[in-house]
């Protein structure tokens, strides 16, 4: 899978970093970032509630 | 086996149960039952973008790429649930039609309530579905001056939206501090100096005695006995939960669906959402919990227990979560800050409106506001579902 942000609409909520923290990351520079965006199938259910629980839609997976 | 499954509410809630039923495997029927004629849409920009303009009501509707084609869904829109027979496990709706279930998802959230005795008029609205919004939004093109009762976030996300829109803003509130039972009083005398320096006109501790106009809004009338003249009123003190067609149902119901932690309102019967009340493990009481995150998380919950069954479900534990765009801030608010007994602000400050601010109730950290600091959020939400204790949670400031 291939994880894909849409940074035009992240909204800085921090959702995905609490669900997936090996995949996404708040910087120190305030800008969200994909720290893998190609994780391992182990990670998928964390991926996956990143994606559901995004306030703005901004994840999306790509098989 | 399970061969049939009724959510009724096509809201976030709901939706997000059918998509787990779905990546779960359940490929039984899946019925979603829905009295408003769209498809699930997202609320958080009703108040905001889509008041403002600068989103177009078709962008809130969720799966706009993916559509439904994948969640081979029984979509019912545009006819209301009006009761349901836990013995036969049917629901009946209000054009005559039934839906039969193997399990029952309840989701069919809140309204916003009305001032009580208040008469129907142009100019008089409230702010919760799609159509109230489009509404309000065709009301705001004409309008110059606006009343807005209730200075709730959804309130003070329409002052904001409608200060940007160049509109003169009253609002009305009955507390004496606008968001005092959520919030330390310090912050909410902050979020109410905001919007005074925004242009907003705040009329704190008084209460709206009657609309003034009569085919059409031309203001309200105080408890002080003073008026405040206004093209359009909106009316924002609070929702209630859309319960009563289960009133003859047997289940307990009480400012909301009652349930237990599985987010069973009775065998084989769950509930998600602004309509539910689910014991939650974090704080162990069982709140309704009017957050977008909530409704996602217990309609997902929802779902997995639904098809895990009694012996094999899961007990609800979650963090609430909340946030309010206004003007230029985002406000981002985790936990639970009612009988709080100490809040420090950790980072930041007031005079700058851009803070995080820590709360404690006994030796527990309990509550974080964080106004324009995403980043120190996502610390703090880890500490607070860890349950740590009020000196960890000021240690780590210290680490920051």
């Amino acid at each position: 899978m291939k994880v894909v942000v849409d940074l035009n609409l992240c909204d800085l909520h921090g959702l995905c970093v609490e669900a997936a923290p090996e995949v996404f990351e708040i910087g120190d520079d305030g800008a969200l970032h994909v720290l893998n965006e190609t994780p391992e199938q182990g990670l998928r259910a964390s991926v996956d509630k990143a994606v559901r629980e995004c306030p703005t839609g901004a994840i999306s997976i790509e098989e | 086996m399970l061969r049939r499954i009724v959510i009724v509410g096509a809201s976030l809630a709901g939706l997000r149960a059918a998509e787990t039923l779905r990546a779960r495997g359940f490929d039984g029927e899946l019925t979603i039952i829905g009295d408003e004629p769209h498809r699930p849409y997202d609320r958080p920009p009703l108040s905001k973008q889509v008041l403002q303009g600068s989103l177009e009501p078709e962008q809130a509707f969720f799966r706009q790429k993916d559509g439904y084609d994948a969640l081979a869904l029984d979509m019912r829109l545009g006819v209301r649930a009006t009761s349901v027979d836990l013995r036969v496990k049917r629901v009946t709706l209000a054009d005559g039609t039934w839906a039969d279930y193997d399990r029952l998802i309840i989701a069919t959230g809140a309204r916003a309530r009305s001032i009580p005795g208040m008469t129907p008029r142009a100019g008089l609205l409230v702010l919760r579905g799609l159509d109230d919004a489009l509404a309000l939004r065709r009301e705001l093109m004409n309008a110059s001056h606006v009343a807005i009762v209730g200075a709730g976030f959804i309130g003070l996300e329409v002052a904001a939206s409608c200060r940007a829109r160049g509109l003169q803003v009253t609002v009305i509130e009955a507390l004496p501090v606008p968001l005092s039972p959520i919030l330390a009083p310090t912050l909410c005398e902050m979020v109410a100096a905001m919007h005074r320096d925004h242009g907003v006109e705040l009329r704190t501790g008084v209460t709206v005695s009657d609309v003034i106009g009569e085919a059409r809004v031309a203001g309200v009338a105080l408890s002080d006995g003073s008026r405040i003249g206004a093209d359009v009123v909106v009316v924002s003190i609070g929702v209630t939960p859309n319960t009563e067609w289960l009133d003859s149902s047997g289940l307990t119901l009480d400012n909301g669906v009652v349930c237990d932690g599985f987010g069973q309102a009775s065998p084989g019967v769950y509930a998600a959402g602004d309509v539910a009340r689910v014991v939650n493990r974090w704080h162990g009481d069982s709140p309704r919990i009017e957050h977008w995150t909530n409704a996602v998380e217990q309609g997902v919950h929802a779902a997995e227990n639904a098809l895990a069954g009694p012996g094999a479900s899961t007990s609800f534990s979650s963090v609430p979560y909340f946030w309010s765009d206004q003007y230029d801030r985002k406000i981002q608010f985790i936990g639970l800050a009612r009988r709080h007994d100490e809040m420090v602000i950790v980072d930041g400050s007031l005079a700058d409106r851009r803070l995080v601010a820590l709360f404690r109730r006994g030796d527990r950290v309990v509550a974080c506001l964080a106004v324009n600091q995403p980043r120190a959020l996502i610390r703090y939400r880890k500490l607070l579902a860890a349950g740590a204790s009020w000196e960890a949670a000021l240690s780590e400031t210290g680490a920051s």
